[in-house]
């Protein structure tokens, strides 16, 4: 690692402070960024540890149903505390081992926006809302390419806020040496319309396969998709697996997910 | 170089280090507390799990700043009083729950995390807990049976010989 200095703000304030610094960087749970620190792939001259603000750590239902949770929650954490949305929990049980999920957050998670992570299928079928230290993003609006978001330098993600569907289902097929999916597919369906978010497969990072929205809204069943295939235009070809496979993995998992949450 | 201080097997430390030296690295240097391994560097193997407040951690992905103030358990935490060994570690002596040893100090860990949630898992959920521990000798066998005997479960039902 280049060598940086680390500072471990209390409060949120003191976070944004310390982040107008030239070349400072947050970090959440460095699950993603410390393994990135040690290949020297990133040289911040400061590290800006978010792991002591308690104000943008927890679990809570706000006033219109939504499940928010904190930027800085671990994925162990979500797991003990969101059984409102079984199906969020059930995605984040399953991220790396137990002892990532002790330290690796939902707020480091999606603003990495790995085009593998699985926050970022949840946010985005959930038709979930970013907050930040200064705004709220719709999840459309937020991811906005592989490793790139909407998010301006030195911006916080303090909450995430998931409207909770009637069902839901994630299905991971994971890529056993990474854990990470290899395809991801989260299927939530709402009162006025069902959404399909797909991650792994794509080089643009997480996206919506409309088509599937729409036969699912009229139809929840996994029948209703039998008729579709997967474009494997622009998704990603490497050694586990070509574009065709992930094609055939994403029709595949979301009749999965719909039989699942069905 | 900054001061950091914790609790470590429930004595005060403190010691001078830089921001990037990680929690691994403070307790085997400064510390001298070397039963924890570095394996992989990469977060892959386990060989670090250390308990931070509680929770299973793997201490080559977490900075040393980040553990002050935190109550640290390492291996060397895990015997019992008298220095004989501790429920876990004489489970893993008496089911051979290890060949080289180098990945028992982390495997030992994982158990103790997963034994505290969860006081009598199935072997299922023992072999699924350890995903993110690798074992290159035992192939894992002994080590579940090692883990279910330490939850004093009858190991009789581990399938695989």
């Amino acid at each position: 690692m280049y060598s940086f200095e680390l500072v471990r703000p209390k409060s949120l304030a003191e976070a944004l402070s310390a982040l107008k610094e030239e070349d400072a960087q947050a970090l959440g749970g460095g699950q993603t960024l410390i393994p990135t620190l040690k290949q020297r792939l990133a040289q911040p001259s400061k590290l800006v540890s978010l792991s002591a603000i308690d104000e943008i750590k927890g679990v809570c239902v706000d006033d219109d149903g939504r499940l928010c949770i904190g930027g800085g929650t671990t994925h162990g954490e979500i797991v003990a505390s969101a059984g409102d949305y079984p199906a969020l929990v059930s995605l984040a049980s399953r991220i790396g081992d137990p002892a990532v999920r002790n330290r690796g957050t939902i707020g480091g998670s999606i603003a990495n926006n790995d085009p593998s992570a699985c926050y970022p299928a949840a946010c985005l079928a959930s038709n979930a809302t970013i907050c930040t230290d200064h705004r709220e993003i719709p999840a459309d609006e937020f991811f906005q390419g592989m490793f790139m978001t909407a998010l301006e330098e030195g911006e916080i993600v303090t909450e995430v806020r998931f409207p909770v569907p009637q069902k839901a289902n994630y299905q991971k097929f994971a890529q056993p040496a990474s854990r990470f999916p290899l395809v991801g597919v989260f299927v939530a369906r709402f009162s006025d319309g069902v959404r399909v978010a797909i991650t792994g497969a794509s080089e643009g990072g997480v996206f919506r396969w409309t088509e599937a929205e729409e036969a699912l809204s009229d139809n929840f069943s996994p029948e209703a998709i039998e008729g579709l295939t997967a474009s494997a235009d622009g998704l990603i070809t490497d050694l586990h697996g070509s574009a065709a496979y992930r094609a055939h993995l994403i029709k595949v998992l979301t009749g999965r997910a719909v039989k699942a949450a069905a | 170089m900054a001061k950091v201080s914790m609790r470590v097997n429930g004595k005060s430390v403190s010691a001078d280090v830089e921001g990037r030296t990680l929690l691994v690295e403070m307790l085997r240097g400064p510390l001298g507390l070397t039963g924890t391994h570095v394996g992989c560097d990469t977060s892959q193997c386990g060989a670090c799990v250390v308990h931070v407040n509680g929770k299973a951690v793997k201490a080559c992905t977490m900075f040393a700043a980040e553990a002050e103030g935190a109550e640290v358990t390492t291996i060397e935490g895990m015997a019992n009083a008298d220095g004989s060994l501790g429920t876990i570690q004489q489970a893993f002596q008496d089911y051979h729950g290890l060949q080289c040893g180098f990945c028992t100090p982390g495997m030992v860990m994982s158990a103790a995390a997963l034994l505290k949630d969860n006081p009598k898992p199935t072997e299922s959920e023992i072999r699924h807990y350890l995903e993110g521990n690798i074992c290159r000798c035992t192939g894992y066998h002994n080590i579940v049976k090692a883990i279910q005997a330490a939850s004093g479960q009858d190991v009789g039902a581990i399938a695989a010989e």
